[in-house]
C-alpha cells in the first residue's frame, strides 16, 4: 500500500505545485490521476520515487517511509517501484534489450552491467516479457528503430523487470495514436492485473483514464478535487478539475467506447502483438 | 459580410525588428560603418614594401621546388614518427584526464563548489594557447618531446573537457530520469545513461582533436617540443627550402588522411 500524508510540494520559484495532498494506494489497484496541465501529476509521483523532492509531508510504501531515506536506501526502495514515461524515455542508443535489462541496474553490479552481463534469471525474464508483449524478435533493434507504440512496450518491460510492486505512469498515452493508446493502456491495466500490481497513471485523456482505472483522482492546482468511481466523473466535477466546459458529449460517449474496448475484434489483437 | 473580408485584405505586415529601438538600431549601423572605415584608414600599409616582398615571396616559393624527401629522408622519419608518438600519446592521455573534469563540469552532474572548480581548470587550460603551455614546458622539462607532450596533454584537456561537459548539459533528460528511476548506482546511471548519448560525438571530437594534435605537434616542435616541428625547423635554419617543401607536403598529407578517416568513423559511429 502507498500513503501520502501531508504531503507538500514547493518549487525553488515559489509555486506550490502540491498542497497537503492526502492519498491512499491500496495494492493492486489501479488508480488514474486526471487534471489540467500544471496540476502536479508529474510532480507527485515523481516526488514517490524521489525524482522530485517532496517539501515537506510523509511517503509510506508499506511500512517503509520514503521522504527520510538515505542515498543508498532510496536507490534499493526505487528497484520496487517501475516507472514508464511520456516519452517513452528509452535510452535510444541502446538496443531494446539493453532498455529492458537497464530495469535491473539495481540488482546487479556495477562490473556485471558494464560488461552487459546480467545473471541468465535476468536475462530469460527479460525475453518473457518482450514476448509478452510481442517484441520477441526486436531484441537486437536500437531503441530509436521503434515505433511509438513498440517503445513504450519497450518502457513497460524495463518497469516491469524491476519487479515492482507499484507502478508510476507518467502520461503513458500522450504521443500515441488513438488505438495504439487503447492497447498500451489495456496492456498495462491486463499487466497490473497478472502481477497484482497497484498503479497510479497520469493521463490527460479522460475517456481512456474511464475506460481503463478503477478509481479516478482529479487533481487541480496540487489538491485533490475528486476521488472516485469512474462513472462518478459529471459534467459538474469534469468542470471542477478542468473548468467550464461542455462535458456531456464526453460522458456519453464513454458507454460506446467502453464495449469497444471489452471484445476486440481478432485481427486487431493480432495487430497488438506486432 | 464583404466589407469586413475587403477590410481583412488590407491589413499590412512587417517582421518585426530585432531591435526595437530605432535610434539604436541605425545608431549601431552607422557606429560599426564609422569604425570600420576609421578601422582601414589607420592601418599603415607600406605599399613599397609590399611591393618589394612578391619577388621575395616568389623566390622562397620556387626554392620549395622540387621538394626533396631524399636528401633529408632520416631525420624527416624520425621526426614524423616523433610526432605521431606526441599526438596520440597527448591525445590519449588528453582525453583521460579530460572525462573526470568534464564530468565535473557538467552543470547537470555535479554539485556547486566540484562544478566551479572543474570549470576553472578548464578555463585556465583553455586560456593559453598550445605554443605558450609548450614554452612553459621547454623551459621546465628542457628541450624534447616530453614538453610537446606535457602541452599538447594540457590543450586536449581544455578543448575535450569543455565540449564534453557541454554535450553532457544538452543531453536529454528523461532519458537520464528513466535509468535513475530503476534505482542504478551512479556509475551504472553513467555507463547506460549519460554514455550512449554523448559517445557518438565525443569520438567525432576525439578524431578532431588527433587531428588538431598532429598540426600542433609541428608547432610545438618549432619552440623545443620535438618532432617534425622541430625538423622542420632545422632545414629552415640550413636554406633547405626543398626539404622544408618535403616535410610541409607530408604534413598535409597526414592530416588529410585524418581528415578522411575521422569523417568516415564519424559517420560508422552515429
Amino acid at each position: 500500500m502507498l500513503r501520502l500524508t501531508d504531503l507538500v510540494k514547493q518549487y525553488k520559484t515559489g509555486d506550490k505545485a502540491l498542497k497537503n495532498v492526502n492519498l491512499e494506494v491500496p495494492d493492486g489497484q489501479v488508480m488514474a490521476l486526471i487534471g489540467p496541465s500544471g496540476a502536479g501529476k508529474s510532480t507527485l509521483i515523481r516526488c514517490v520515487n524521489r525524482l522530485v523532492e517532496p517539501t515537506s509531508g510523509k511517503i509510506h510504501l508499506n511500512d517503509l517511509e520514503l521522504t527520510t531515506l538515505g542515498q543508498g536506501s532510496l536507490r534499493r526502495t526505487r528497484r520496487r517501484m517501475g516507472m514508464i514515461f511520456q516519452e517513452y524515455a528509452l535510452v535510444e542508443r541502446l538496443t531494446v534489450m539493453e532498455n529492458v535489462l537497464s530495469g535491473r541496474l539495481g540488482y546487479v553490479p556495477f562490473w556485471r552491467s558494464y560488461f552487459r552481463k546480467f545473471p541468465q534469471a535476468d536475462v530469460n525474464e527479460a525475453f518473457r516479457l518482450l514476448e509478452r508483449v510481442g517484441l520477441d524478435h526486436m531484441v537486437d533493434k536500437r531503441a530509436d528503430e521503434l515505433s511509438g507504440g513498440q517503445r513504450q512496450r519497450v518502457g513497460i518491460c524495463r518497469a516491469l523487470i524491476q519487479n515492482p510492486e507499484l507502478l508510476l505512469v507518467d502520461e503513458p498515452t500522450a504521443s500515441l495514436d488513438p488505438k495504439t493508446s487503447r492497447q498500451i493502456m489495456r496492456l498495462i491495466r491486463e499487466l497490473c492485473e497478472e502481477r497484482k500490481l497497484s498503479a497510479i497513471i497520469n493521463i490527460h485523456d479522460v475517456l481512456l483514464a474511464q475506460m481503463f482505472a478503477e478509481r479516478i483522482v482529479g487533481l487541480q492546482l496540487g489538491e485533490i478535487v475528486y476521488d472516485g468511481p469512474p462513472d462518478g466523473l459529471t459534467p459538474d466535477v469534469l468542470t471542477q478539475i478542468y473548468g467550464e466546459e461542455d462535458w456531456e458529449a464526453t460522458i456519453e460517449k464513454v458507454d460506446d467506447e467502453d464495449e469497444l474496448g471489452d471484445d476486440t475484434p481478432p485481427q486487431q489483437q493480432a495487430a497488438t502483438s506486432n | 459580410m464583404g466589407t469586413n473580408m475587403n477590410t481583412s485584405v488590407h491589413r499590412t505586415w512587417k517582421k518585426p525588428p530585432f531591435i526595437q529601438s530605432p535610434l539604436l538600431r541605425w545608431g549601431l549601423v552607422v557606429g560599426a560603418a564609422i569604425y570600420i572605415a576609421l578601422a582601414f584608414g589607420t592601418m599603415d600599409v607600406n605599399w613599397s614594401r609590399v611591393a618589394d616582398g612578391i619577388p621575395r615571396g616568389q623566390r622562397f616559393v620556387s626554392a620549395f621546388f622540387p621538394p626533396d624527401f631524399v636528401s633529408r629522408a632520416g631525420d624527416i622519419l624520425d621526426g614524423i614518427l616523433e610526432s605521431l608518438w606526441i599526438t596520440i600519446i597527448s591525445t590519449v592521455a588528453g582525453i583521460a584526464i579530460s572525462i573526470p573534469v568534464g564530468l565535473g563540469a557538467a552543470r547537470n552532474l555535479s554539485p556547486r563548489p566540484v562544478y566551479l572548480a572543474s570549470r576553472a581548470v578548464l578555463a585556465i587550460s583553455r586560456t593559453f594557447p598550445e605554443i605558450i603551455i609548450a614554452l612553459f614546458a621547454v623551459k621546465l622539462f628542457g628541450f624534447g618531446p616530453f614538453a610537446g607532450f606535457i602541452a599538447l596533454s594540457i590543450g586536449t584537456l581544455g578543448f575535450y573537457g569543455k565540449l564534453l561537459a557541454e554535450d553532457i548539459e544538452d543531453m536529454d533528460p528523461s532519458q537520464a530520469e528513466a535509468v535513475k528511476a530503476t534505482g542504478a548506482g551512479w556509475f551504472q546511471w553513467l555507463n547506460y545513461a549519460v554514455q550512449p548519448q554523448v559517445m557518438p560525438r565525443m569520438i567525432g571530437l576525439g578524431m578532431y582533436r588527433l587531428d588538431i594534435n598532429f598540426r600542433e605537434s609541428a608547432v610545438v616542435g618549432i619552440v623545443g617540443g620535438g618532432g617534425i616541428g622541430a625538423t622542420l625547423l632545422t632545414s629552415f635554419d640550413r636554406y633547405e627550402f626543398d626539404s622544408a617543401a618535403a616535410i610541409l607536403l607530408i604534413i598535409i598529407g597526414i592530416v588529410m588522411a585524418v581528415e578522411y578517416s575521422s569523417s568516415y568513423i564519424r559517420k560508422w559511429v552515429q
